[in-house]
Order: C-alpha cells, then sequence, then structure tokens
C-alpha cells in the first residue's frame, strides 16, 4: 500500500486525545473482593437488604464460575483481587445547583464536552452524568416526572421503586447468565433506571455518559430500562476514559424490557481508551447488554459505534418473545494498533412472526483484530421468523484481520434466514483516485469509511451521527496503507 | 504550461519510460497514441503523482513549479486532473458530495470559500446534462455499478466542474459508443481555454477529428518516436505503427 508499514503506524498513533485524569478527593474501598466488601458497598449505597443478600447470591454464585475463554480474544488475565470496587467522588452536601458540584469535575465534564447545560436542554436530552460509581449531576428530571417518566441513578431506584426494581432487575440478564454478568450482579456501583409508563413517548433523548478515573477501579455499571404497554423511549450512551498504566475492567449490564407495542432504542458511542502504542492500560470492556422484546409488537433496537477499549466483548441481544416483535442491530465497530473486539449480537426468536435484522460493519487498521459473533436462534414455536444479517468487515493496511461467526440455529421450517458477508479493502485505486481529485489522504479514509458505515449511522439520533462520524475520523486518523 | 524533459522511469526495476521529452504550452491540445503498453498510462499516472513508479531521471516543470516534489492532492489543487482508463468505485461515497468534497478541498488550498449548496447543486445539474449523464446516477454511489460509457461521463462531468489547467484524458474515449464519443468530446472542447491545456491519450483516430489537437505524439517503447500536427493521427490510422517503428529503428 501507500505508505511502507512503519510509517503508516507512525501517523496511526494519535494519541488518545481524552486521556487526562481529573485530581479528585475520592471516597475508595481497598482492592479486593469478598463478602465484606459487597456488604461495604451495599452500605455506602444505603440499600435494603434484600438487595444485599441479591448481591451475595450473584457473588457466591460467581465463585463457582469459570472465565469465559472461547472468545478470539486474547488478553492477560485479569486479577480480581488486584481491583477496588467502590470508588465514589467526595461531594459536598446538600446540593441545590450546578454551581455547587465540585468544580474540578465540572470542568473534567467540559474537557470531555459533556454539555450539563442550556445547550442540551436546546437540544432537548437530558443528562444524568455518572462519575466513577456515584451520580452527581442530574438534570431535567421534572420535564421527564411531569410525564411520568422515571429517569434517576440505579442506587436511587433501588431505595425510591423497590416494587419496579424486585420485578425487573435481573429479569432479563439473571446472574447466573455468565461470569461477568454474576459479577456485576454482586459488586455493581450504579447505573441508570428508566420508566416509562403506559402509552407515554419519553419527551426526549435520555443521555448517560460514563467516566472511568480511579486506577484500578473496575466500573460495574447496571442499566435497566423499562417501556410499559405502547410507550417510547431512545436512550444514548457514550463513553470516554483517562489515559492509565493499568488495564481497566469494565463490566457492565443493561437490561431493556419492551412490553405490548413499546419501543426502545438503545444507541452507544464508546471512545474507551484503547492502550498505548504497545497496547498497555486499556480498557477491558465486557458487557451483557440484553433486550427482551416482552409483548407482542414490540420493538428493541440496538445501535452502537465502537473504536476504544484494548478489549472488548459484548453481545447486544434481544429476545424476540412477543409475536410480531422486532429487534434490530447496528453495529460499527473499529479495531486499530493492537485493539481485539469480539462483538456481534444474539437473537432469540420464540413468538411467531418475529423479526430481526443485524447490520454490523466491522473497520480494521494496523494490527487490529475484528470478530463479528453473530447467533440466530428460532425456537419450534416461532413460526414465520424472520432474520436479515449482513456483515461488512473494510480492512485498511495488511496486518489487520475481520473473522466472521455466524451461528445460525432453525428450529422451525416457516424461518427464514438470510445472511450476507463481504470483506473489502481501502485500495491504493481508491486513495489515489480521491487524492488526484484534490482530497487528502486522510479526508479520503473518512470518506470511504463514512460511506461504508452509512447504513449504521443513519439509525443513530441526528446529533449522535456528527459526533459517530467525528469519532471515527478522529480515531482513524493517518490509518493509511 | 509544462515541460517534461528526459524523463525516464521505471515500475519493480523494469524501465519504462526510457526519455520523454514533451512540451505543452497553455491553451493546447496534445495528443499522444501508441501500442498497448507502450507506457502511455504510466506516464500519465506519472503526471498525476501515482505512488509506485521510480522516476529514474529527468524533470517535469509545471507552471514553473517541479511537479515531482509535489504530492498527489497538491497536484490536483494546482489544477492537473486526470480522467482515468479505469475510474475507480467509491462504495457508500454519493456521488455527489465526493463532487463538491472535491471542489472544496481545491478552493481551501486556494485561500477561495467554498462552494455553497445552492450553486453547487445549479452548476452539477447543468453540467451533468451537458455530459448526458443521467441524473439518476449523481445521487449513487461514485462509480459503483456504472457501465463503461456511464463512468467515463462522470469523469468527465467532474473535469467541468473542477475546471483543471492541465487536464489528462487517459483512453476516456475507450467503450464508448459514437453518441456518447461525441458528447465527451464537446465536454472537453467546451473547457478549451487559451490558460487551459490537454494532453489526450488514445487509440482512435476519430476523437481527434471531434477534439482537434495541436500536436499529436506517438509513444513506442517507452519514447516519443514521432511528433506532428493532426495529419499525423490519419496517417497513423491508415498504416499502422510498424512503419514508424522501423524508420525510428533505422
Ligand atoms: N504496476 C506495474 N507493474 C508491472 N508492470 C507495469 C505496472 N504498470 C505498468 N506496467 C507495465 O508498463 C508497461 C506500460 O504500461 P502502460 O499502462 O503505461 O501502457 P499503455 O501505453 O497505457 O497501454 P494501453 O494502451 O494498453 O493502455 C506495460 O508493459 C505494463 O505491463
Ligand atoms: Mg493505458
Amino acid at each position: 500500500m501507500g505508505l511502507p508499514n512503519a510509517e503508516m503506524d507512525d501517523v496511526v498513533g494519535k494519541e488518545y486525545a481524552q486521556g487526562f485524569v481529573t485530581d479528585i478527593e475520592s471516597d475508595t474501598l481497598p482492592p479486593g473482593l469478598d463478602e465484606d466488601v459487597i456488604r461495604a458497598i451495599s452500605e455506602r449505597k444505603c440499600e435494603p437488604s434484600w438487595m444485599l443478600e441479591r448481591r451475595l447470591s450473584a457473588y457466591r454464585h460467581w465463585l463457582t464460575m469459570q472465565e469465559p475463554n472461547w472468545s478470539s480474544v486474547k488478553h492477560p488475565s485479569i486479577d480480581f483481587q488486584a481491583i477496588s470496587y467502590y470508588s465514589s467522588p467526595k461531594q459536598r452536601p446538600e446540593l441545590d445547583s450546578l454551581d455547587q458540584v465540585d468544580p474540578e469535575l465540572l470542568s473534567t465534564y467540559e474537557k470531555l464536552g459533556i454539555p450539563i447545560d442550556e445547550q442540551k436542554a436546546l437540544a432537548g436530552v437530558a443528562v444524568d452524568a455518572v462519575f466513577d460509581s456515584v451520580s452527581v449531576a442530574t438534570t431535567f428530571r421534572h420535564t421527564l416526572a411531569e410525564a411520568g417518566v422515571i429517569f434517576c441513578s440505579m442506587s436511587e431506584a433501588i431505595r425510591e421503586y423497590p416494587e419496579l426494581i424486585k420485578q425487573y432487575l435481573g429479569s432479563v440478564v439473571p446472574y447466573k447468565d455468565n461470569y461477568f454478568a454474576a459479577l456485576n450482579s454482586a459488586v455493581f456501583s450504579d447505573g441508570t433506571f428508566v420508566f416509562v409508563p403506559k402509552g407515554v413517548t419519553c419527551p426526549m433523548e435520555l443521555s448517560t455518559y460514563f467516566r472511568i478515573n480511579e486506577a484500578k477501579t473496575g466500573q460495574f455499571e447496571r442499566t435497566l430500562i423499562v417501556a410499559e404497554e405502547r410507550s417510547q423511549v431512545s436512550y444514548l450512551e457514550g463513553c470516554t476514559a483517562p489515559m492509565r498504566d493499568e488495564n481497566q475492567l469494565h463490566a457492565a449490564v443493561v437490561e431493556l424490557v419492551a412490553l405490548e407495542d413499546a419501543r426502545i432504542k438503545y444507541s452507544t458511542v464508546q471512545n474507551w481508551y484503547p492502550g498505548d502504542a504497545k497496547g498497555r492500560g486499556g480498557i477491558y470492556n465486557f458487557v451483557t447488554k440484553r433486550g427482551d422484546c416482552r409483548g407482542d409488537r414490540s420493538h428493541i433496537s440496538w445501535t452502537q459505534v465502537e473504536t476504544g477499549s484494548a478489549v472488548t466483548w459484548k453481545y447486544p441481544s434481544c429476545i424476540l418473545r412477543g409475536r410480531d416483535s422486532v429487534g434490530e442491530f447496528y453495529s460499527v465497530a473499529v479495531t486499530k494498533g493492537h485493539q481485539q473486539a469480539d462483538t456481534g449480537t444474539k437473537m432469540i426468536h420464540i413468538g411467531e412472526n418475529s423479526r430481526s435484522t443485524i447490520v454490523s460493519k466491522g473497520i480494521s487498521a494496523m494490527r487490529g483484530s475484528n470478530a463479528y459473533r453473530g447467533l440466530v436462534r428460532v425456537a419450534a414455536k416461532a413460526e414465520n421468523a424472520r432474520n436479515h444479517t449482513q456483515c461488512d468487515s473494510l480492512l485498511i493496511g495488511d496486518r489487520c484481520a475481520a473473522h466472521t461467526f455466524p451461528y445460525i440455529e432453525v428450529k422451525n421450517p416457516t424461518a427464514q434466514v438470510e445472511h450476507e458477508a463481504t470483506t473489502s479493502k481501502v485500495s491504493d485505486d481508491q486513495l489515489f483516485y480521491c487524492r488526484q481529485r484534490g482530497l487528502s489522504e486522510e479526508d479520503a479514509v473518512s470518506m470511504i469509511i463514512n460511506g461504508f458505515c452509512k447504513e449504521v449511522f443513519n439509525e443513530l439520533p441526528m446529533e449522535f451521527a456528527v459526533e459517530a462520524q467525528k469519532l471515527l475520523a478522529v480515531s482513524l486518523e493517518g490509518a493509511v496503507g | 504550461m509544462l515541460t517534461i524533459k528526459n524523463l525516464t522511469a521505471s515500475v519493480d526495476g523494469k524501465e519504462i519510460l526510457k526519455g520523454i521529452d514533451l512540451t505543452v504550452r497553455a491553451g493546447e491540445v496534445h495528443a499522444i497514441m501508441g501500442p498497448n503498453g507502450s507506457g502511455k498510462s504510466t506516464l500519465a499516472h506519472i503526471l498525476s503523482g501515482r505512488d509506485g513508479y521510480e522516476v529514474t531521471g529527468g524533470e517535469i516543470v509545471y507552471k514553473g513549479q517541479d511537479l515531482l516534489s509535489l504530492e498527489t492532492e497538491v497536484r490536483a489543487q494546482a489544477g492537473i486532473f486526470l480522467a482515468m482508463q479505469y475510474p475507480v468505485e467509491l462504495p457508500g461515497v454519493n456521488n455527489m458530495t465526493f463532487l463538491r468534497e472535491s471542489m472544496n478541498a481545491i478552493r481551501r488550498s486556494r485561500g477561495e470559500d467554498e462552494i455553497d449548496a445552492v450553486s453547487f447543486m445549479k452548476q452539477v445539474r447543468k453540467k451533468a446534462a451537458q455530459v448526458k449523464l443521467d441524473p439518476k446516477l449523481l445521487k449513487r454511489s461514485v462509480n459503483a455499478g456504472f457501465s463503461g460509457g456511464e463512468k467515463k461521463r462522470n469523469e468527465i462531468l467532474q473535469m467541468a466542474m473542477l475546471e483543471p489547467y492541465l487536464a489528462i484524458l487517459d483512453e476516456t474515449d475507450s467503450g464508448l459508443d459514437i453518441d456518447a464519443l461525441r458528447t465527451v468530446a464537446d465536454g472537453v472542447n467546451l473547457l478549451r481555454s487559451p490558460e487551459r491545456s490537454m494532453i489526450v491519450v488514445t487509440h482512435y483516430q476519430r476523437l481527434l477529428e471531434y477534439i482537434e489537437p495541436d500536436r499529436v505524439h506517438v509513444l513506442v517503447g517507452g519514447r516519443i518516436i514521432r511528433s506532428g500536427g493532426k495529419e499525423l493521427a490519419l496517417e497513423l490510422e491508415a498504416r499502422g505503427y510498424s512503419w514508424l517503428v522501423e524508420e525510428a529503428a533505422a
């Protein structure tokens, strides 16, 4: 290709633009995990005893489990005793407004471009900013409350809405589900709870920003979104992390429940620290995201743009229980440097006429390795289930890799399952053509990549689509060969 | 406009151009003819700065600048345009977006403002009609799934929009039906002006009936073995290249 490999790595090796660390006094538990640590977490969050019992059951189950090693991702084994499981930025008591929030914290948000301000209000976005483990700022609660929408931190929800939490938390991802889900269920620190009652269309896009700040602090978010009959909600999630030497573990669980005729759209633009040029210090991202289309004609749509993390292991999934329910998965995953991504989705068809669409776009540059792993399962009673999967890989340079692993299990003869896969390269010819028309190599690559990702970007809420394009441009700057 | 002096170049150690001399003045149209594999596309690629060729000797001066020291996109911004023998497909990249980005990149490099959306649309519609390019193709991905003739028209559209100072057309006439040939030639003639030069690579005298060249050069085995007026093309059409090769060898 155009540039020799060494030179290519040089241009690609852009420093992570958002790698800075905020100096804030933290209330952090010493590293290590045992039942006492779990009790301490629960106590600090003033949880009721039933929650503590749930955590302990999950922990005891986790102890019996093995860390999975079946994915194509390679990473040094994680020392779970070296991680601190609770960290909260110290707040001044009784905050009436943002003016009273730690100015360091606010300036961190500013650097990250997180707008907890009028601009966002105009854009119609409510922000629940999660700083490390505790929610520190929530806006627009009143507008939402008027509509009857609950949008609050998980800790608050556990105290204020115990009945809803007991009913729904863990109903989509039980703690026995997998190793990281069990760990999360035992030690989850905070997260977001959204509840949209019958017939309500949430009046604004909901968004949360995550940020990992404490060294060696695992981040164990827990998100639950419940959309009752005929309700609708769109939730946006975005992440960045500061530069650190040690690998940081992130094991979040996201559960979505859509009842009859409800619609949930969950969008993620993820930009975690991927590690330095040698692959050191990136985020390990093991996430369980699952949506349950419980009601007839319910609709759950996952859209994600992944550019960060050293290791990503993530399969947003849909369980299509309701008749005529619809599951969608649109994904762009970028891996460069030493990044590894093992992502994909699972569509489990149980209801009659359930339909699912999967569009997965993988981009690999430098030594990046990208794997798509998709499961489409059609249960025996899922008459006329339909799936269409389109899985495209784009390679930049000749030392990166892309793998596709489609798993299809069909137990009903009326099902129609289609799988299409393509692999293409950004070719010398294409780059020459663009440059001959006056475009720089970088603009050419970003144009070709945006073209490649268009179907996914189209699914993102407008302002996120713009951010996603920028993010891709930044993260692939110079990734040409 | 352009002066090439004793240019030699090779690919993978194999010498392809063996000493090219060529001078193109502002306003002139030069035709380059020659058998397959003689080095015509190689010359066009070297002029436009394509990677993969090693220039082993000689020099190229374009508008007073040492062309060989400039990056590909800088040459394009300086007004060099290559209509390619095999236009490249860019799946997912909208044809109009590409054209606008390209125009704006060139404008920015010259310190000009970007073109506003309305004037751009007007211009692109008008020029697409001139080269008889189906407007539907403007909304599709660049060249993706275009027929051979459609790709060539699209190249001419780009040329018309970008208004280069030195346009190099590498076999833009190959694979065109007679009407299309006419349209392409019209497109080229519309651009002819005293401050613009063109190098037209072709195998067919027919194109030169529509685009009257000031000079015709015959490139054989990496050398220009004969240059002449437009009547040289007619002679080549009638007699082929062998007599020239024999004369040159003699
Ligand atoms: N990348 C390359 N690798 C090896 N040989 C090459 C390469 N590019 C060109 N050549 C060789 O250089 C010679 C000249 O090729 P070029 O494409 O310039 O010919 P041309 O005159 O344009 O021919 P045509 O009329 O068929 O288009 C040919 O022998 C060709 O095989
Ligand atoms: Mg050629």
